[in-house]
């Protein structure tokens, strides 16, 4: 599946969030779109991917993520798993990296939190949640 | 064209289908994205779920069909079209995945058959609702439309 790049910046507006830059990972078409809608109106610029492989090949071609939001459950490499891989790598550690999860599973965010997850999110996610979020993680 | 009366059948059609528990208020979060900027946001993600789910769902009947039942295959599946039911509010189809989910975690192969049968209806429904609901829209047009005199 190709990558689906965020929107256009907008004019003067909130000019600090045209800077940052969300990779968001999920391997669902619907909430991949739903997630850049949200993050596009909390005016971030926005990159969607569809697996943990492509978020670790934009990676390594674009340095300017400052935060990667992406899905627990996906085939091939999980959340988690993606989680992991950003938080060895001594070029990616710094980006803060967000969970989302369809499924309350206290053993799962705890695991996540625990490697390094800055934050859990149930689905679905709600402008609130990013609008939260992003105020704290890229404040 | 009245696109008052167009209007007014969209809302009420809209309303039916929170009143009789199809969509829930995750929906309004989808409306509430919609803007100047994305304004056919609500339809472009009920259409991309309606063509995922459709994939999903042949996934489902090919795995229910096969003669031994790989139940965490299913699950896997069910959990992918719960979660896309959940991001656009559809309800009666969420709640019916779930039911799914819990005869999968039975090894239930006749409740998976049963339930899977009634997603299949739900999705049906839901899906001649919502296209109807959208040409509602799509035939009344922008509220302007809605307060132009007549001649």
């Amino acid at each position: 599946m190709a990558s689906y790049s965020g929107g256009k910046s907008n004019g003067g507006e909130g000019s600090s969030h045209q800077e940052l830059h969300v990779l968001a990972v999920d391997d669902s078409l619907v909430d991949r779109k739903v997630i850049t809608s949200l993050l596009r109106k909390s005016k971030y610029r926005v990159t969607a991917v569809d697996s943990g492989k492509r978020a670790l090949e934009l990676l390594d071609t674009e340095p300017n993520v400052n935060m990667i939001i992406t899905d627990y459950s996906m085939p091939e490499m999980t959340g988690y798993e993606l989680l992991k891989k950003v938080k060895e790598s001594s070029e990616l550690c710094q980006i803060p990296v967000v969970i989302m999860s369809s499924e309350n599973v206290p053993t799962r965010i705890n695991r996540c939190l625990e490697e390094g997850a800055e934050d859990f999110l149930l689905k679905p996610v709600q402008l609130s949640d990013v609008s939260r979020l992003c105020n704290r993680v890229l404040r | 064209m009245d696109y008052v009366n167009l209007r007014r059948q969209a809302a009420s059609l809209r309303k039916s289908l929170f009143d009789q528990g199809y969509l829930d208020e995750q929906f309004y979060q989808l409306e509430d994205l919609q803007d100047d900027a994305s304004p056919n946001f609500v339809e472009e993600v009920v259409t991309l779920f309606f063509r995922d789910s459709a994939r999903l769902m042949a996934n489902i009947d090919q795995a229910l069909d096969k003669c031994v039942k790989d139940f965490n295959k299913l699950d896997v599946y069910m959990q992918q079209l719960k979660g896309s039911c959940t991001s656009i509010g559809a309800s009666r189809l969420k709640t019916e995945c779930t039911f799914f989910r819990e005869c999968c975690r039975d090894e239930n192969i006749e409740g998976c058959m049963r339930s899977f049968q009634k997603i299949k209806r739900e999705h049906s429904v839901l899906r001649q609702k919502l296209e109807s609901y959208f040409q509602l829209l799509r035939q009344a047009g922008p509220i302007e439309c809605a307060t132009r005199p007549s001649k």
